[in-house]
């Protein structure tokens, strides 16, 4: 099935949602990569609400031109890099919608069951087409401190996808089916 | 002409790489698109639209705009010779700036990115010398997530040629969908530990779907592409037919009491250009 999603999204949007659909979101998504997961765990105040945005693992290609930012190349990194923090990060701000490529371990995908939460994959590599979705660029947080990849950025985007269902909120997983066909 | 002209030579190498996406890869990229269904087709045809939005509007295909890695061969008479490695530093840092790249150099203790793709070892370099005055200069420019999926197999002589058959096909089994599949799969075998993981590397600069010229090995190479697809993994590991667009092997001779194996693994953006730089310093990017 494919769906053309609001965000924020609420309890049933995600329900309804099963591993193999496809989704294109609209509204507000945010940059995270391992530093900036570190970085959001130890805050106790957070200067943007995560909780409205879906959690994009991404360290985009941007650029600065009359003091206004832009992105040029914009798509996923590897999620399993961020599996260590993944399950504290969703019960931390509510994230229920993540954005990736490759998968993610156990802790995670119990961590969406527990919290009703999904991971989607976007097409790897595919920075341009992704690019062209972000409609603007909302702000930035830590970019002296990470540099340009591991900054948290805040996008606005329009019909963002496509994003393929590979975590659901009911426990399944595109990658274990896989798995079982290849032994 | 001086030799700024060359300075811009090679940001316009970077840029073709960065852009535009060898022909053979889009052939490839293509005839996966004809055979594959649901999700993976999906996959595929978002690639291909992207490919396409990047070479219009010359932008970096992936924002993964990956370590500079050039392959030199340099003409013993080049007039520039001492200048070249200089020429290619200040080439990178314009790129950073002019194409965009992303900033990828950062110091493994302190943390900090460089900012302008430039560090201790890196852009990497790897310098051959050929008889007359020109210039040949590949870049490969070689993103993190492919790489992270390296393996070097210090296999037991003993296993012979089918337990490093079995060893590249686990590996890239093991790697899923993190490398970006589909994946150019570069294995380096024999010499030592280093050689074996460069050969790897090197062999990622022959087009895709030319086979080794030597036959026993074209053989295997065509082996070991079936049985990777046949694995399904697919297209960003999503499941499907395409997990690899080719698998490329090249061999060293290997000491008696090893068989070492070098994986390198290209994302399917195979990104590589090609330049020659002529003695009076002009130059044409392939």
């Amino acid at each position: 099935m494919e769906y053309h999603l609001k965000l924020p999204v609420g309890r049933d949007d995600i329900k309804k949602l099963h591993v193999g659909d496809v989704i294109y979101i609209t509204g507000k998504i945010f940059t995270a990569r391992d530093e900036a997961h570190q970085i959001m765990l130890e805050k106790d105040k957070i200067p943007f609400a995560p909780s409205e945005m879906a959690l994009f693992h991404c360290g985009p290609l941007m650029k600065k031109e009359k003091g206004k930012w832009s992105a040029i190349s914009a798509g996923p990194t590897t999620s399993s890099r961020m599996d260590i923090f993944e399950d504290k990060f969703i019960e931390k701000f509510g994230i229920n919608i993540i954005i990736g490529k490759g998968g993610m371990g156990e802790r995670t995908e119990k961590a969406l069951k527990k919290y009703n939460a999904i991971y989607t994959s976007y097409t790897g590599g595919a920075g341009t087409l992704a690019a062209d979705k972000i409609e603007d660029v909302l702000g930035v947080y830590w970019l002296e401190d990470f540099g340009m990849p591991e900054a948290v950025w805040i996008f606005k985007v329009k019909e963002f996808g496509p994003l393929v269902v590979a975590l659901d909120s009911h426990g399944e997983s595109i990658y274990k089916k896989l798995k079982n066909k290849v032994k | 002409m001086d030799s700024k002209n060359i300075e811009q030579g090679i940001v316009e190498l970077i840029r073709k790489a960065e852009c535009e996406l060898p022909i053979d890869v889009i052939r490839a990229l293509k005839s996966a698109y004809k055979i594959e269904k649901g999700v993976a087709k999906t996959q595929i045809e978002a690639i291909l639209k992207n490919v396409d939005i990047a070479k219009k509007t010359r932008r970096p295909m992936c924002q993964d705009t990956g370590i500079q890695t050039f392959f030199v061969v340099i003409g013993v008479d080049f007039p520039y010779i001492q200048r070249l490695e200089d020429l290619i530093l200040n080439s990178v840092k314009k790129a950073t700036i002019e194409i965009p790249l992303r900033p990828n150099t950062v110091d493994p203790f302190t943390g900090k990115n460089h900012e302008d793709n430039i560090g201790d070892h890196i852009p990497y370099i790897t310098w051959n010398f050929c008889e007359g005055s020109e210039v040949y200069i590949t870049v490969l420019p070689k993103g993190g997530g492919s790489e992270n999926m390296s393996k070097l197999g210090m296999l037991k002589p003993g296993v012979g040629i089918e337990g490093v058959k079995n060893f590249v096909v686990e590996e890239m089994i093991k790697a899923g969908g993190n490398p970006c599949p589909p994946t150019v799969v570069g294995v380096g075998i024999g010499g030592g530990a280093d050689l074996a993981l460069k050969l790897g590397k090197i062999s990622l600069l022959r087009p895709v779907g030319v086979r080794h010229k030597d036959k026993t090995i074209a053989k295997i190479e065509a082996e070991l592409i079936k049985r990777i697809n046949d694995s399904g993994i697919g297209p960003m590991g999503l499941g499907g037919k395409t997990t690899v667009l080719d698998v490329h092997i090249e061999k060293a001779h290997r000491h008696p009491a090893s068989l070492p194996v070098g994986i390198s693994v290209q994302c399917w953006a195979d990104r590589r250009a090609h330049m020659v730089i002529h003695d009076d310093c002009s130059w044409e990017v392939k």
